[in-house]
């Protein structure tokens, strides 16, 4: 529900609005080709915030002079379903999703090996199905583990969590009034293994700081996604491994 | 050597892509499937690690796609009919070109229709005889049992599962023909050809063949197929020899 007047995002006790820890996320839940029909599927879940991602290729792109001769392209939707949101969100793509979908796709670049497949297109789309905060990450983990189950070679999964600044408090993967009422907001996406970083957005004010540590607090949050993501992989040979 | 290599996995563990595999100077072919970052070794891709003493190989468990290699067996799907040839769809992420100079050993007569020759919907059983990064792949259906598929029956598995179906030193592939005795063509676009003798023979292949797909990373699974074949065809060979027997 909308709040006309900032709430106190820290309670008395240190604990956030919904009972976390500053430093805690929310539950996750994933889920891979959970689509027949596409090359690659995913569902990923962060507390309230569900997306489905599907991935579509390689294949040979058509408007043909679009294909790029020493890559693949990348064709990536973003896009928020009519019942995500707690008003109905007009289902036509809005400069926001556009632009998110544009961050997903370079971010995406960085990590799929797209010189192996010149002259093709790999298309991607990401479904939010409920949206409460921090959706632009977690529809890029799902794009990820989408590709992973497409087969797709990349250099890494990519695993990210967004920190922000409540009441003055560092806290780890926002949640709704968090990421509205909240001083700052960064998402952080790293691809672990290597150490590099796909995507890092900052809306809001910190310290140099408060930067840094926002920094590391991402880092410790990732390295748990990151962990489930590959358990998530594992999962579905595990079953037939026993016999 | 100065740099002492390492390997971080044990033999038929699963990686997935990002996994750290080895560290070190490993003189390895060149395989999409790793991916070298200074002396680090990393996986693309959620596969099967083999590890062979000093040397390593990711095989693939996902993927839909084949990705042509000249001088590859493939079975392609007639999409479109050109004048001087045919369209074919070999589950690649390029469509292959099959000029008609090949099918039919000399030039094609103005005015010809290759309609006669191979239609839209016919498999064709053919050979890649050249690709690389700036052409599509050109096929060739010069040689020995290639040309256009008259009978039997093509059955559609990911291409990444063309391995395991094979076998290691053909052992798989050659337990299936010699527990059926259907005759099979193994494509490496992940698709097979087989002629069987009925229709029960077929739908036991078939099944083995989808046990495969599902369990390919399990040690020991070409005795698990034969087993099943011995269970299934040892009902359906009387069935058979029971309706030739009516038939008689």
């Amino acid at each position: 529900m909308m709040q006309v007047q900032k709430p106190r995002l820290i309670l008395d006790n240190g604990l956030r609005l919904d009972g976390r820890r500053p430093d805690e996320m929310r539950p996750i839940k994933i889920e891979l080709g959970v689509l027949k029909n596409a090359d690659g599927s995913a569902l990923f879940e962060m507390g309230n915030t569900k997306v489905i991602a599907a991935v579509y290729g390689p294949k040979e792109m058509h408007p043909r002079h679009l294909a790029l001769p020493d890559r693949a392209v990348l064709r990536v939707r973003y896009h928020m379903t009519p019942f995500s949101t707690d008003k109905r969100k007009n289902p036509a793509p809005t400069r926001r999703e556009i632009e998110l979908s544009k961050v997903i796709r370079e971010a995406l670049e960085s990590a799929i090996l797209v010189d192996l497949f010149p002259r093709t297109v790999i298309d991607i789309f990401m479904e939010v199905l409920q949206a409460d905060a921090g959706t632009r990450l977690v529809s890029l983990m799902a794009a990820s583990l989408a590709l992973a189950d497409a087969g797709i070679p990349m250099r890494d999964l990519i695993a990210g969590v967004a920190v922000g600044k409540a009441d003055g408090v560092l806290v780890l993967d926002l949640n709704e009034p968090e990421d509205m009422w909240g001083e700052a907001d960064m998402p952080v996406a790293l691809m672990p293994s290597l150490k590099q970083v796909a995507l890092l957005q900052l809306n809001g004010s910190m310290t140099p700081q408060e930067f840094r540590q926002a920094l590391e607090l991402a880092q410790k949050g990732i390295e748990i996604i990151y962990n489930l993501e590959k358990e998530a992989i594992r999962k579905k040979y595990a079953e037939y491994k026993e016999e | 050597m100065s740099t002492i290599n390492k390997i971080y996995f044990e033999d038929r563990s699963i990686v997935t892509p990002g996994d750290l595999i080895a560290e070190g100077d490993f003189q390895i072919p060149w395989s999409p499937y790793y991916y070298k970052f200074g002396n680090k070794y990393y996986s693309t891709v959620t596969g099967l690690l083999e590890v062979k003493g000093n040397a390593f190989e990711v095989i693939p468990l996902e993927g839909n796609r084949y990705f042509p290699k000249v001088g590859d067996t493939v079975i392609g799907l007639v999409e479109d009919i050109e004048i001087y040839g045919w369209i074919l769809d070999i589950k690649a992420p390029y469509s292959a070109y099959l000029p008609a100079l090949s099918v039919l050993g000399r030039p094609v007569t103005p005015g010809e229709d290759l309609r006669r020759y191979l239609n839209i919907g016919d498999y064709v059983v053919a050979k890649i005889e050249t690709f690389d990064r700036t052409i599509n792949p050109i096929l060739s259906v010069k040689g020995k049992n290639l040309g256009r598929i008259t009978n039997g029956v093509v059955i559609d598995i990911p291409p990444v599962k063309v391995p395991r179906v094979i076998g290691k030193n053909r052992s798989m592939l050659d337990m299936l023909t010699e527990e059926t005795g259907c005759e099979i063509i193994v494509a490496q676009n992940g698709r097979i050809l087989a002629n069987c003798a009925n229709k029960a023979v077929e739908e036991a292949l078939i099944t083995a063949i989808r046990i495969i797909e599902r369990e390919s990373h399990i040690k020991g699974l070409t005795e698990k197929i034969r087993k099943f074949l011995r269970e299934k065809l040892g009902e359906n060979k009387n069935d058979a020899s029971s309706k030739a027997q009516t038939n008689t």
